[in-house]
């Protein structure tokens, strides 16, 4: 058994040394040398500011935004807490929190008649989704129109720029990416009081 | 669900049967010794552990080898864990874990589990992440491949005393295989956006003036070996979902044909090795129609939205501008067809990754996965486990065709006699006792940890003791599984549902190597065609069916027609 022991010992110290260290290290190394943006996390700069990243989610509020899902990471988009709500679909509570969201929808968007998006109700998997349907947007193109002064048919076609078909044609889903879409809305049509 | 979603399924579904004859073939030259490349990495480390390329161990040597190895192992991620605060690379100042977690992780990360009470972002050191799981990410996922290989040596070898050595098997399976696989893929994953740095957590100003902190690491280097040694240990708590681990569909397909692709290979690697690929074969195509049963009844189940939903206002109407359906717990970019897809994967492999919230899947979804990991993981399985775990259900299959005829059962040439069938049985045994016993133990000294009312907390907790036993490590997250108690019996279930079923595989291998070959017979039965096929579905239905049917009806279906009938919980 003392020999099994040791050989054991020996090649669990080599093989954390060949797959534990040398192999992440040598990934860091090569990947921040050739795709040191996706290295670093894909992070997206205004102004010499850090404004998130072109992968992960965040919190939009203001109505002349599109909004993006429902949020369970944290207090609503925590990247350093990911994680869904993990309710059963048949819990009562999933149901009144969707039923306070459909409603909260309704109010904000008063022009869309009809049944809201799902995904515009629902929290996603990670709470971090930086999508959302091409549904969900056209949902809000109303609201963003109207908060930003600007014609319905603008914006429209603006999202239709911006809305991401399936990949290589066939996998995944359509969707539109709502920090991306918003800071091209900014550039376009700057809030008051923002720069340019 | 669409014809697009279906054609993904198709595509998936090819794209492993074209690479399964690859893989395979690789694997066999590798196995028998004909890969020699890299040989002048492999000689010194043999010389280090006291052992050569050319000194073969009998199945009881070579048990205790995988063994002590594993008891090392583990106790090396314990340390690290419980030390990390004082360890370098911490740049979260992760304080040490504490001692009931830290048993349950290093236990989890070495069965190939990778079952996480805790939240990787949360709780985990650079260091630990790099040094102790992902190593263990490696090294679990070639001790399952070593033991499938000693298995198909028992059948291809005759009047053999010895079955290989574990040390050889293990440390080529690392060099020849996982790790070139692994750094070709893992640079592929951060050119498609997957992040690969050792930079502390980054401060964001949000384009509403909010601060957001985003949580980095090496992620790439541990997502490729999670899916190709089907451990599935996420990185960050949201597992695969999050879009850092998993940014695309693209990426999403590597993730999943890393995570089947060794598995099925290994089919090849078997029928090649005893000398008729159609054996191989044989045992793919059984897998391959468990596999598109859980496919379909997961997608049809989720694909149809929830009624509690559509009754106040929500649209999961299918459209070309959404993918409807449940989208509780799923992201956008993967939609309905994707997730299901995955979540029969991820536990037809003992994987464990997820790409949508396991605990938010409809009911009669949230059981495709549960059935899956009841019976066994033989449905490709984990890396290795999946083979022999099949294997054990082909001897107890052709035990029963025997019956039936009234003649000593054979399989690939050899006999299947008293010790065999005794040792298969332990094995299957193995998963009542871990996933009943230890649940139902569960159930009654720790039901607090149960966070959904009604039929659906049932369906938790079964879930936890289901993913603990057969090694898979996805959950119904919900569970508050990190408890000094849960954290015990599940690891307990973990070790169970592992060691249980190595030692007497290897003990099966170390008796079938022993045997002379019987040649065939117009009274042999053959294993290679459709009827076979047909008879080792029903077998790993039955088996698993009759089992687990009563606490299944309890949990799931109970959930399923309530909200069909509009109850809430």
């Amino acid at each position: 058994m003392w020999t099994h022991l040791r050989s054991a010992l020996v090649l669990v110290v080599i093989m954390t040394a060949l797959t534990g260290l040398a192999y992440p290290l040598a990934v860091t190394g090569l990947a921040a040398m050739v795709f040191p943006w996706q290295a670093g996390g894909s992070l997206i700069e205004k102004d010499g500011h850090v404004v998130g990243s072109a992968l992960i989610g965040q919190k939009f509020d203001n109505p002349a935004y599109f909004h993006g899902r429902p949020s369970a990471a944290g207090d609503g988009y925590d990247a350093a807490s990911s994680g869904g709500s993990n309710l059963a679909p048949s819990s009562r509570k999933l149901v009144d929190d969707v039923a306070a969201r459909v409603a909260a929808a309704r109010q904000a968007n008063p022009d869309e008649k009809g049944g809201v998006p799902a995904d515009l109700v629902t929290t996603s998997a990670s709470g971090l989704d930086p999508h959302i349907t091409p549904a969900a947007a056209a949902y809000q193109v109303k609201r963003v129109a109207a908060a930003r002064h600007v014609q319905v048919e603008e914006v429209r076609q603006l999202l239709a720029q911006h809305t991401e078909g399936r990949e290589l044609g066939l996998l995944g889903e359509p969707r539109v990416n709502v920090l991306k879409l918003n800071l091209v809305l900014d550039a376009r049509w700057p809030l008051r009081g923002q720069g340019d | 669900m669409d014809a697009t979603g279906i054609l993904q399924i198709l595509l998936y579904v090819a794209l492993i049967v074209a690479l399964t004859p690859l893989a395979g073939g690789i694997m066999a030259r590798l196995y028998e010794g004909k890969l020699t490349f890299l040989s002048w990495i492999e000689r010194p480390i043999y010389r280090l552990c006291g052992t050569s390329a050319e000194r073969e161990q009998h199945w009881t040597g070579y048990a205790l080898s995988l063994l002590a190895f594993n008891l090392v192992g583990a106790l090396a991620v314990y340390g690290l864990q419980r030390l990390q605060f004082w360890l370098p690379l911490n740049p979260g100042g992760m304080a040490a874990v504490p001692a009931d977690l830290a048993f349950n992780t290093a236990v989890s990360f070495t069965t190939n589990t990778n079952w996480q009470a805790y939240g990787g972002e949360t709780s985990m050191s650079y260091l630990t992440q790099m040094a102790g799981l992902s190593v263990q990410n490696f090294v679990s996922a070639a001790t399952g491949m070593a033991v499938a290989v000693v298995l198909i040596r028992g059948f291809a070898r005759q009047s053999a005393r010895s079955v290989g050595n574990f040390t050889v098997d293990l440390t080529r399976t690392v060099l020849y295989l996982l790790l070139p696989i692994c750094v070709v893929g893992a640079l592929a994953l951060v050119w498609l956006g997957v992040p690969q740095n050792l930079s502390p957590y980054i401060e964001a100003t949000t384009l509403e003036g909010g601060k957001q902190i985003i949580a980095q690491g090496p992620v790439a280097s541990q997502m490729m070996i999670k899916h190709l040694g089907t451990n599935g240990g996420g990185f960050f708590n949201a597992n695969a979902a999050h879009p850092y681990e998993n940014p695309s569909a693209v990426v999403n397909l590597i993730h999943m044909v890393a995570i089947f692709v060794l598995g099925a290979g290994l089919t090849n690697t078997f029928g090649r090795m005893v000398g008729d690929t159609r054996q191989g074969w044989a045992i793919l195509a059984a897998m391959g129609l468990l596999f598109l049963a859980g496919v379909g009844a997961a997608s049809w189940a989720d694909a149809a939205g929830n009624p509690a939903l559509a009754a106040i206002g929500v649209d999961q109407m299918t459209s070309p501008w959404q993918a409807g359906g449940n989208m509780e717990g799923k992201e956008v970019r993967f939609g309905i067809a994707l997730s299901a897809l995955f979540a029969t994967i991820t536990t037809a492999a003992s994987c464990g990754a997820v790409i949508a919230m396991h605990d938010s899947l409809m009911p009669l979804a949230g059981l495709v996965p549960m059935v899956n990991m009841m019976l066994g993981e033989v449905v490709v399985g984990g890396v290795g486990a999946g083979l022999y775990g099949m294997l054990v259900f082909v001897i107890l299959s052709v035990f029963i065709a025997g019956l039936m005829v009234g003649r000593t059962p054979e399989y690939v040439g050899k006999k299947i006699e008293a010790r065999e069938m005794k040792l298969a049985v332990l094995v299957i045994l193995v998963f009542p006792i871990g996933i009943l016993g230890l649940g139902a133990l569960a159930l009654l000294t720790g039901p607090e940890a149960i966070a959904a009312p009604g039929p659906h907390g049932l369906s938790q907790l079964l879930y936890a003791y289901t993913s603990a036993t057969a090694n898979n490590g996805s959950a119904f997250a919900g569970f508050g599984a990190n408890t000094v108690l849960h954290n015990t019996l599940l690891g307990l279930a973990m070790l169970l549902g592992r060691f249980m079923v190595i030692v007497p595989t290897l003990a099966i291998a170390g008796a079938l190597a022993a045997k002379k070959a019987v040649p065939t017979s117009s009274g042999t039965l053959p294993t290679h065609g459709w009827l076979f096929v047909g008879l080792l579905v029903s077998v790993v239905l039955v088996v698993g069916g009759l089992t687990f049917f009563p606490v299944i009806a309890l949990g799931p279906v109970v959930e399923h027609l309530s909200l069909a009938a509009g109850t809430l919980f």
